[in-house]
């Protein structure tokens, strides 16, 4: 499938320190590349439908199959050349990606600092028998994925580039194979449809996109406003009611030693994994409607990722045994503080949806008074903590808490004692470091 | 908590040493505010005062006024702005009305900068900022002795070494 090619026909440098093998990706890759001027040509026909009509009926056959004849090759030469020229490989500590033709450019990721391993075959890829490889850490560019490789190779790069994260030895990295994983949550089709259809966003986008037509209809009779405006309202109100069914279907999360696994999409399969420790926060979310099904949606952030859904639904039990399973240690404390006294006067009725908690191991924090969210932080994820309070907060003895964490989130109590707040600023600093003395270490197979 | 004197490093962990800003930060403030009052004063003044009549030249009063206030705000917020050192952890707290205080452990530093302006070198001043993974952790203490910044910012980055975690 791959071909392999030694490092030494590239500059010498890298090579000699290192004999690395360097690979290419799948060959179905130049395909993906030569899409893009075919893509630019088509976005200006969508974009000018009148323009390039004229432009279609003034060319001659002659010059059109010139062009065509430049092309065509031109794209696939394109996409040859940059598929030729792009290369990775593992090392012990870091996986490189050099890419370029003319830029060169060479990507270290360094594997102890692994957020997250996505793993995703969009439905042409799926078709082709390919996937897709991306990498999160911190700050790391969209260019920074392997697209595209063969499914296999990519399971097999995947359970190797963990073996590796995790602390085994070089030598064993590549015959340890998958982690076995253990099913924790799996939502049934049905409770996902239910769960958009009690969802506001959903009826509110398909109420815009069935009014706001209709009123500029009455008003303007012209077809071109109407069609500019209902278009782009369909289109979200497809994508938050199909398209989130499509994206969250059949959504599965397990567990195993290279941590957290998410399997989800109708058509286009996402997978990833999330190694254990590299989980900032975690939001509990309920909105209104879900009360009564007692149901919730669990949201995670890890530093540098952009999946941010852990369960789309699931009983809140169901939820709270897993996010158990995240934050080690962590139980969701059912008792929270209410705000103190003052609180009606800094921020009437809403005031009553903020409340804290504070664990040995876990600062909660809920807001919301319709759609409850509420954030947990580990101790050991504090970044740093912050209190302010305002003039008008003062004069009612209130303060907020902040607390800061690595995947640029901030966590906030609000409406706190002052008193209390201050005495809680200490003691956060306190526990956040007796917190990060006992978290596990980045490599999370090694014991030290 | 006049001056950053360099006596008393080591806090106690549980009772922090406070640490003002140099009078110098103060001074700079000062002067920008009585320069640019200055500029809009004479522009207050005089435009009015040519096109409408020398009674309105006394428009040229409202800055001078409002710089009045602007001082005695600008000496509050100086005071108001301190840090303190302790075993694991960096204390800032500052602001009048709306008053923060900020809690960066040593550990979780990612960087620390030092940076000074043209204006700020001729004052003797300096300004030390602290960076951690969370792009929210406001972290900035202005109006240092460089001596003092310098020996903060290598403080800082040996404590944050010896305490390292990651994220």
């Amino acid at each position: 499938m791959t071909s392999r090619d030694r490092a030494e026909d590239a500059e010498g440098g890298i090579s000699e320190r290192s004999p690395v093998t360097e690979r290419r990706l799948h060959p179905v890759t130049p395909f993906r590349r030569a899409w893009a001027p075919l893509a630019v040509l088509a976005g200006w026909a969508v974009h000018d439908p009148n323009g390039a009509q004229e432009q279609l009926a003034r060319l001659t056959d002659t010059v059109l199959l010139l062009g065509l004849a430049v092309l065509v090759p031109a794209a696939g030469l394109y996409g040859f050349l940059s598929w030729w020229f792009t290369h990775y490989a593992v090392t012990d500590t870091e996986l490189r990606i050099r890419t370029g033709l003319l830029f060169r450019r060479t990507a270290h990721i360094r594997l102890e600092r692994v957020q997250a391993v996505d793993v995703s075959r969009p439905l042409l890829a799926r078709v082709a028998g390919v996937a897709r490889l991306r990498i999160d850490v911190v700050g790391a560019d969209d260019k920074d994925e392997l697209a595209y490789l063969g499914e296999r190779e990519a399971r097999a790069l995947r359970a190797e580039l963990l073996a590796r994260a995790a602390g085994f030895a070089p030598e064993t990295a590549r015959e340890v194979g998958e982690a076995p994983a253990r099913a924790l949550v799996h939502v049934p089709p049905r409770e996902l449809a239910r769960s958009l259809l009690l969802t506001g966003a959903t009826w509110g986008s398909l109420c815009a996109a069935l009014i706001v037509p209709t009123v500029l209809w009455l008003t303007t009779q012209n077809v071109w406003t109407v069609l500019v405006s209902a278009l782009p309202l369909l289109g979200t109100a497809g994508a938050s009611s199909v398209g989130r069914f499509v994206a969250e279907f059949d959504w599965t999360v397990s567990e195993s030693p290279d941590g957290l696994r998410i399997d989800h999409g109708l058509l286009d399969r996402t997978h990833e994994t999330v190694p254990p420790g590299r989980v900032q926060t975690v939001r509990i979310v309920e909105p209104l409607l879900w009360r009564r099904a007692g149901w919730v949606r669990v949201e995670l952030d890890v530093a540098g990722s952009a999946n941010s859904v852990l369960i789309p639904v699931a009983p809140r039990a169901i939820a709270e045994s897993v996010v158990a399973r995240v934050l080690p240690d962590v139980t969701v404390p059912a008792e929270m503080s209410p705000a103190a006294r003052g609180a009606r006067w800094c921020l009437p009725v809403w005031w009553r949806g903020h409340r804290l908690a504070v664990t040995g191991t876990v600062f909660a924090a809920r807001s919301g008074l319709l759609c409850r969210r509420l954030s947990l932080v580990p101790h050991a994820k504090v970044q740093s903590v912050r209190l302010t309070q305002g003039p008008w907060e003062r004069r009612w003895g209130l303060a907020d808490v902040h607390v800061d964490t690595g995947a640029d989130k901030t966590v906030t109590a609000r409406l706190r004692g002052a008193e209390e707040a201050a005495r809680f600023l200490g003691e956060q600093a306190e526990r956040s470091r007796t917190g990060r003395r006992a978290a596990l270490p980045d490599r999370w197979m090694t014991t030290d | 908590m006049e001056t950053g004197s360099l006596e008393g490093t080591g806090a106690a962990a549980d009772q922090p040493v406070w640490r003002g800003l140099r009078p110098g930060l103060l001074r700079v403030r000062r002067l920008l505010l009585v320069v640019w009052t200055g500029v809009l004063a004479v522009a207050a003044g005089l435009l009015p005062g040519l096109l409408a009549g020398p009674a309105w030249a006394l428009c040229a009063l409202l800055p001078a006024v409002s710089a009045a206030w602007c001082w005695r705000l600008l000496g509050r917020n100086w005071r108001s702005w301190r840090y303190a050192e302790r075993a694991d952890d960096l204390l800032i707290s500052r602001g009048v009305l709306w008053r923060e205080e900020t809690v960066v452990p040593y550990g979780r530093m990612q960087l620390v900068e030092v940076t000074s302006g043209p204006l700020e070198r001729r004052f003797g001043l300096a300004t030390v900022q602290l960076h951690t993974a969370a792009a929210a952790t406001d972290a900035t203490i202005p109006g240092l002795d460089p001596a003092e910044a310098e020996r903060l910012r290598d403080r800082l980055t040996e404590l944050g070494q010896a305490r390292s975690a990651g994220l």
